[in-house]
């Protein structure tokens, strides 16, 4: 069946997941990032990053600014193997 | 201010923490857990997490082969819904000298006596298995197929919810300030919000950071922080690459359970920090290095780049062992392999903390061993 609710999609998880973990007293982003995933993949969090921080504002009761939002790490965006090592095409 | 009692007070929230508070909690210890931030936030969920039973020492080996019995079926046992992403894709240490190779063939002699499935292979014999290696210049390897790979993060909070679980309190964010002792006995711990907790045992298991929190109460741990640095790629289509380890430079690589690969490389003159940081060195001299032995993967992407700290010790061994402070119980100084011992750490803590025989004789992991300059050697540390 096909998923409904990709919050994110590098890993393809939906809102429901996310909300399970946050119910089960996951409340930080860097939580969640590491038991579903969400921000490890090639994005790190572009799509999902800001959907759940507000999901924990809204679980927590804590103003949008007060939330973790985890780090974002380099090389910030992916690039090729080769390129890195100093080889060129 | 109402000071809180446990049974076992535990401060540090890796992998050996989160194993032990289990452990109690299945037991019916009331356990609390303090960890400054998230569980696996520190030295475990930064772990390459390589899971071997390629050590040169009898006592490693025993341990390493109980972690090993233990991990196939933990998430059954834990049953907290998060995946461990557990695969026995196998373990290769390369050879490029003769005195690797002399010293690899001591080690599976030994690995065998104790029935472990390792091998030595010849560069045919690798070639022929992955055709995808590009070994040259090398005299051969020793490997494992029943070696293999773990989820670092998922497994240490998985630990930390079947104890939760359980009845442990495992108090995240929640930084210890300092341990209290009174007339030469632990007390308990004071966090730094102010909460005062008392129990008459306390186990310190906070890698690097253990040994400011042990010199609180008098305590000096020969534990010094020393920053590794990894990468992942993105996912490509999955062939089960076994974890690779190159003894020339130290560089390794292996394909995880997702398709991603991970790389790694010890690069020398990386600080001795607790600090993540992110060298740019570290990018170019590993992903040099990784694709001269592995060259289809130079096309794929770099996603992450992270760092963390092992917990070094003079001899590159764990300390295990009460310390003079009656009732405080260590056990850091992994010195970077000590992901994989979660295990058996949290099951040989737990059999100290409770007046029973521990399953493995750990005298070699005793603090005093550094005072007496009667070292651990372990000739198969990375």
């Amino acid at each position: 069946m096909a998923k409904a609710n990709v919050i994110c999609r590098c890993e393809e998880i939906e809102i429901d997941e996310i909300r399970k973990w946050i119910a089960a007293g996951y409340t930080e982003f860097d939580e969640l990032k590491r038991i579903l995933r969400v921000g490890m993949g090639p994005c790190q969090g572009r799509g999902c990053r800001e959907i759940i921080l507000r999901e924990l504002a809204r679980a927590t009761g804590k103003p949008l600014a007060e939330v973790r939002s985890g780090v974002i790490r380099p090389p910030v965006k992916p690039i090729k193997v080769k390129l890195l090592a100093g080889e060129v095409d | 201010m109402t000071v809180k009692t446990a049974d076992v007070i535990i401060v540090g929230g890796g992998v050996h923490g989160a194993s032990t508070a289990y452990e109690l909690a299945k037991a019916g210890v009331k356990t609390v857990l303090f960890e400054k931030e998230y569980l696996s936030s520190g030295g475990s969920g930064r772990s390459a997490a390589g899971l071997r039973q390629h050590f040169g020492t009898e006592v490693n080996l025993r341990m390493a082969k109980y972690n090993l019995s233990v991990f196939p079926t933990l998430e059954e046992e834990l049953d907290t819904g998060m995946k461990l992403e557990f695969t026995q894709w196998g373990y290769m240490w390369v050879a490029y000298s003769d005195s690797c190779m002399e010293q690899l063939n001591k080690n599976v002699t030994l690995q065998k006596s104790l029935d472990i499935p390792s091998v030595m292979m010849t560069p045919d014999e690798i070639h022929e298995h992955w055709p995808y290696l590009n070994l040259d210049g090398i005299l051969g390897a020793a490997f494992c197929g029943d070696d293999g790979h773990i989820n670092p993060q998922t497994l240490t909070m998985a630990y930390g919810h079947a104890a939760r679980r359980l009845g442990a309190e495992v108090k995240t964010y929640t930084p210890v300030a300092k341990l209290l002792a009174e007339n030469g006995r632990i007390k308990g711990v004071v966090t730094e919000s102010g909460e005062e907790w008392h129990a008459p045992k306390v186990l310190l298991t906070a890698g690097p950071w253990s040994t400011p929190l042990a010199a609180t109460v008098g305590v000096e741990l020969p534990v010094y922080p020393e920053r590794h640095n990894i990468l992942i790629t993105e996912a490509v289509e999955v062939f089960n690459c076994p974890m690779v380890l190159c003894l020339d430079d130290g560089a390794y690589f292996k394909q995880c359970p997702n398709g991603t690969f991970m790389f790694g490389r010890d690069d020398q003159g990386e600080p001795h920090t607790v600090e993540a940081g992110n060298s740019a060195k570290f990018l170019e001299g590993v992903t040099k290095s990784v694709i001269k032995r592995i060259p289809a993967l130079k096309g794929v992407r770099v996603v992450r780049q992270w760092s963390g700290p092992y917990d070094n010790t003079p001899d590159h061994n764990a300390i295990i062992d009460w310390t003079p402070v009656e009732g405080l119980l260590v056990n850091c100084g992994w010195s970077g392999h000590g992901l994989q011992f979660g295990p058996s750490g949290g099951r040989v803590c737990k059999e100290l903390l409770m007046g029973e025989t521990p399953f493995v004789d750990l005298h070699r992991f005793r603090l005093s061993r550094f005072a007496e300059n009667d070292l651990f050697f372990e000739p198969a540390f990375i």
